[in-house]
């Protein structure tokens, strides 16, 4: 039965929500609608289908709804120039600066850099959990990253990204 | 060698790569060093990202967490959408004219009652035909195929017995139910424990639900729907024990 499988995975779905919305409280609220969310919506699970991938769409999908009715929509432009850095006091990776850093990316790109760093799915799959093009995940994979990574050391770090494709 | 592209480099850090561009992407960097370090950045960065929860990986989870896993609010929440619905029955009651004390009175009524269902009958089944020694069943399971056809028949779908590991089957009967006729299926282990699977159409539902658990006295039921069924499975045994045979039933009713 599911629901096992449902409860086996509140670990990863909850360091997921955690690295996603910040703060312990709203990542484990986030969790908790989501499986809330998957169980009334559970016919629409694709049997022999991967359940924790349809989690992740799930908490998707919840989030960015959350998002909409709080009225905090992203307003990123994915071809924006990147200014405005604000960078680390000093260049050691700290865990402190890592989760500040985070916070700073927008929510695109931290859920693309998380199902992939840290689910370590595929990027066919991460496309699929999204409901995005694989290019839109390369795109926003590899602009998180080097975002991620001047926030961490500073603009003199930056480099010309070179092109997806 | 120049047609690596960024996409090769992010999949080189992810373990990704297709073996066959390896060598391109290797010779690329050997010749980048400015590459090689951003590339690396990039490792360190996924190692510090796995790094940074790991802790909440560890944790148990909250109860709400656990429940709202196992579906036990999602089925107060149906409970509460029933109790809406009633509502706007009510609503619709005023708007006709009715009285407002007697519609209220009459649409809460059932749909209160209504909430503990299958998994009270069952129990309250399971406590009736248990203790039983010399009738515990109507047609005992040396009979096992004309059992199941003639329950089959009277609750007009195809009803199984599952299997239970170390709960051979006794036999099975049929009892007058809410809404038409329910089969119960019961099993006894070595030790004279006995345990009862309950059966009953569940018309127009069609969707599956959770797993959820209810306790009569010392009775744990288990109860789901599955298709047009729902199923309520009775003993006296742990919630974690109940609920591996449970998932038994689920399992060869869904092979």
């Amino acid at each position: 039965m599911h629901a096992a499988e449902f409860v086996a995975l509140i670990p990863r779905l909850r360091r997921y929500a955690r690295a996603l919305v910040g703060d312990r409280a709203s990542a484990d609220d986030l969790v908790q609608d989501t499986l809330e969310r998957a169980w009334a919506r559970f016919h629409l699970w694709q049997r022999g289908t991967d359940l924790r991938a349809w989690l992740f769409t799930v908490m998707h999908n919840v989030n960015a709804n959350r998002a909409r009715a709080l009225r905090v929509h992203s307003e990123f432009d994915e071809d924006a120039p990147e200014a405005q850095f604000r960078p680390a006091e000093n260049g050691l990776l700290e865990l402190r600066d890592l989760e500040r850093a985070l916070a700073d990316l927008p929510v695109e790109q931290r859920e693309v850099l998380l199902l992939v760093a840290l689910e370590d799915m595929s990027y066919t799959e991460a496309a699929a959990t999204l409901g995005i093009p694989i290019g839109t995940v390369m795109s926003r994979l590899s602009r998180g990253r080097e975002r991620l990574r001047v926030l961490m050391h500073g603009p003199q770090a930056a480099v010309r990204l070179k092109r997806v494709k | 060698m120049d047609d690596v592209t960024e996409t090769d480099l992010q999949a080189y850090v992810d373990g990704q790569l297709p073996e066959a561009r390896r060598a391109d992407v290797e010779a690329y960097l050997a010749a980048r060093p400015e590459e090689t370090s951003r590339l690396a950045a990039y490792r360190t960065q996924r190692d510090a990202l796995r790094e940074l929860h790991a802790d909440v990986l560890a944790e148990p989870p909250p109860a709400r967490l656990v429940h709202a896993a196992e579906g036990i609010r999602g089925a107060m929440r149906a409970r509460l959408a029933r109790w809406g619905l009633a509502a706007g029955w009510i609503v619709l009651g005023l708007a006709v004219g009715a009285t407002a004390g007697w519609q209220l009175h009459a649409w809460n009524s059932p749909v209160a009652r209504a909430a503990p269902g299958i998994a009270r009958q069952a129990a309250v089944a399971h406590a009736t035909y248990t203790p039983e020694v010399r009738h515990p069943v109507e047609v005992g399971a040396d009979q096992e195929a004309h059992l199941v056809a003639w329950l089959s028949k009277r609750l007009g779908g195809s009803v199984r017995a599952p299997r239970l590991a170390g709960f051979p089957l006794v036999g099975g009967r049929l009892l007058p139910g809410e809404s038409g006729p329910v089969a119960q299926f019961m099993y006894q282990n070595e030790s004279g424990r006995r345990l009862t699977l309950y059966v009953r159409n569940e018309p127009g539902s069609g969707a599956e639900t959770a797993f959820r658990y209810a306790r009569e006295g010392k009775i744990g039921v288990f109860y789901w729907i599955d298709r047009s069924f729902g199923y309520a499975l009775s003993g006296e045994l742990e919630r974690e024990e109940l609920y591996a045979v449970a998932s038994q039933v689920y399992r060869q009713l869904n092979p």
